[in-house]
């Protein structure tokens, strides 16, 4: 064998050696999800200080219903992200969703589901043209989704109707977003969920020790996953307790809502990381070109990505819908899209393209919610929470840039 | 002496006025290492993107096993065997070395990925092809020196029993250890009965490799001749006029 610069590094299974793999893994671009996870702890505990409500069980429920739609959207911008695309309609894409699903129910008595379902198609033709105009035509998705921007505002006015607002009563779209799981199916989904969860990691480890490679450090995943099931039973405890005003309404449980974003984050993780399709999304973010030359169908995955973005995009608003009892004029404008885009970035996504996770949209989408929902009960008033939130986003794309130029430096 | 798996007769290619390629013949063995050299711009990339199946020329035939075969995207050249490892390298930063290599091409148990099944095929294959220099087969690409990038592209390249490889100036960025290194890789690919087409500005890798040197010169072979049967001298004049005194044999 010829003389080689890099010797070969032969690595014990030693905390030590996978610290320094992560080490190497920062440098090489990739932070992981440690900065989010820690500023929200950072921020949780700051805010837990200064107000006593903050930590309630009753504004801990509030916070996860009011980041939903937020966290649903970012979801699904993901997808356009790590192609190193954006997709600025994704708001609006879900008030007319939303408008589409009050009117078909409250208008036109359409059964439930089959409203969803019509929201969930016209959200996917709306992605379908956005994605076809940016990936056939080659029209600079910034430029595709700023002029979707108004054309969706302007179809959700003449939904609306001027300054009128569509309300619906239907219990089941009502429901997603404001009821709980009794106490007892609490504990099971809490305990099945957790179950679930550390079965699949072993599952994972052992399918690896069979094929005879590398496993992850048991150690490390044990650390990981107890911290995992320690942060997230303090939050099981607070959903279970009492919040609402016995003895007139009591008020207790998991929101609805939490099982419904946790099975999006599982089907879309597993979209992305089981699957060539999601394996696609990464490279052709990566680099376009490779992904040509490797056989991969660009112009089809970026479609793909783009109707996947809207299509999720009308699951938010179904949850605007169900939270507000109604849709107006503005539901999904104003903050919400930059909310959202915010809110991946800060749990990691690169607006380059080809870094990004499911979980970011979440744990940026807690993020962004707790400085909303944190910075309203110190009594700060819009002004200085939209200051804070951009000084947060803006230390976030910061951090991925500078990140990207250390790995292009190597 | 045995035929070409791969020969290209009276190719044809023009970028609207530019006529790239003028009738250009090629012959590769399996078993050998055929040089592509020519100076810059004479159409050496532009010939083996008409192989990939990334052009389509506008004339000329593709024999393949001396079977005349169409290619129209780079899933037809891959579909006969025929990997490119491309100048500007084709991977993608932001994924591991597995996945890179398996890229358009994953394994998949129904439509989940077999991940466990890919990295040990990854593995088997850079152990057989000798490559140590990598810590991790899980690091990204990103992280990589361009020796290893090059290891990982050639090595892609060769886990789908290829049976031709083209390498297009592959040491061109690489220092002098690694370049000796992607060189031996060269080397061992043809010594597997693989039939290797490397494209090279630098004389020295050519002969220290090559078993056949194929010139172009403004968009015409100049001359396809045994590395045995000519010196330096000779094929730099084949280079840079075209022509070239008299050698022993011109193979065609
Ligand atoms: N896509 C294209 N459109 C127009 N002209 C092109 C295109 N690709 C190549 N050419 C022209 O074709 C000629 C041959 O280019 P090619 O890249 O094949 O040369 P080369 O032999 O690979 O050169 P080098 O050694 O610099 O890599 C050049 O004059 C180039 O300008
Ligand atoms: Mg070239």
């Amino acid at each position: 064998m010829s003389v080689t610069t890099e010797a070969p590094v032969t690595q014990g299974p030693s905390l030590k050696a996978a610290f320094s793999d992560y080490i190497s893994r920062v440098k090489a671009g990739d932070i992981g999800a440690l900065p989010a996870v820690l500023g929200l702890v950072a921020l949780c505990a700051i805010f837990a200080g200064i107000s006593e409500f903050f930590f309630t069980s009753r504004n801990f429920a509030n916070l996860l219903t009011q980041a939903a739609p937020v966290i649903v959207i970012a979801m699904g911008l993901v997808f356009v992200l790590l192609l190193g695309e954006i997709d600025l309609s994704a708001g609006y894409a879900a008030g007319v969703t939303g408008a589409v699903l009050v009117l078909l129910i409250s208008n036109h008595n359409v059964p439930w589901y089959l409203a969803i379902l019509a929201a969930l198609v016209v959200g996917m033709l709306f992605g379908l043209i956005l994605g076809t105009l940016v990936a056939r035509l080659g029209i600079p998705s910034f430029v595709v989704t700023l002029a979707a921007f108004l054309a969706f505002q302007g179809i959700l006015l003449l939904l609306a109707g001027e300054g009128g607002t569509i309300s619906i009563s239907n219990k089941y779209i009502l429901a997603v977003e404001n009821n709980n799981l009794s106490v007892s199916q609490s504990w099971i989904f809490y305990i099945g969920a957790m179950g679930l969860y550390v079965l699949s990691g072993l599952n994972r480890i052992n399918t690896r020790r069979k094929a005879g490679l590398k496993t992850e450090l048991i150690k490390l995943w044990a650390i990981k996953t107890i911290g995992l099931v320690v942060i997230t039973f303090v939050g099981q405890l607070a959903l279970v307790a009492e919040r609402g005003d016995p003895p007139r309404i009591s008020t207790k449980g998991i929101p609805l809502i939490v099982p419904v974003i946790l099975l999006m984050l599982v089907i879309g993780s597993f979209v992305l990381n089981r699957t060539a399709f999601g394996r696609h999304i990464y490279a052709v973010g990566g680099n376009a070109e490779a992904a040509r030359r490797a056989g991969i169908n660009v112009k089809k995955v970026r479609t793909a990505a783009f109707v996947i973005c809207s299509g999720i995009a009308s699951i938010a608003g179904l949850l605007f819908a169900s939270r507000a009892n109604s849709i107006s004029p503005t539901t999904g404008g104003s903050s919400t899209l930059l909310y959202a885009v915010g809110a991946a970035v800060i749990g990691g996504t690169s607006l380059f393209g080809g870094k990004g996770k499911m979980r970011d949209a979440i744990l940026g989408g807690l993020v962004v919610a707790v400085i909303d929902n944190g910075m309203g009960l110190l009594g700060y008033g819009a002004g200085i929470q939209y200051l804070v939130t951009g000084g947060v986003l803006l230390v976030s794309a910061g951090v991925d840039a500078f990140s990207r130029k250390g790995a292009n430096a190597s | 002496m045995t035929d070409p798996i791969l020969s290209l007769k009276g190719i044809n290619k023009s970028f609207g006025p530019v006529h790239v390629l003028r009738g250009v013949d090629f012959d590769a063995y399996p078993g050998e290492v055929t040089a592509l050299v020519g100076d810059n711009g004479a159409g050496k990339s532009t010939l083996i993107k008409c192989i990939a199946g990334i052009y389509t020329p506008e004339s000329g035939d593709i024999f393949f096993n001396n079977e005349k075969v169409t290619i129209h995207g780079p899933r037809d050249s891959t579909a006969l065997g025929i990997e490119i490892v491309y100048q500007d390298l084709a991977l993608c930063d932001n994924l591991d070395i597995v996945h890179n290599m398996f890229l358009g091409r994953e394994v998949k148990q129904g439509f989940i990925l077999n991940e466990a099944n890919m990295e040990a095929l990854a593995r088997q294959t850079l152990d057989g092809l000798s490559v140590r220099t990598v810590k991790s087969i899980r690091q990204t690409v990103a992280s990589l020196s361009g020796g290893q990038r090059q290891t990982v592209a050639i090595a892609r390249a060769v886990l789908w029993n290829s049976k031709v490889v083209i390498l297009d100036e592959p040491t061109a960025a690489l220092g002098v250890a690694q370049t000796e290194q992607v060189l031996n890789l060269v080397r061992r690919l043809a010594d597997k009965g693989l039939a290797v087409i490397l494209i090279s500005h630098n004389l020295n890798d050519v002969f220290e490799v090559a078993d056949n040197i194929s010139a172009l010169y403004l968009g015409q072979m100049a001359g396809q001749v045994k590395k045995k049967e000519v010196t330096t001298s000779q094929v730099i004049e084949l280079i840079t006029t075209g022509k070239s005194t008299p050698f022993s044999g011109v193979r065609s």
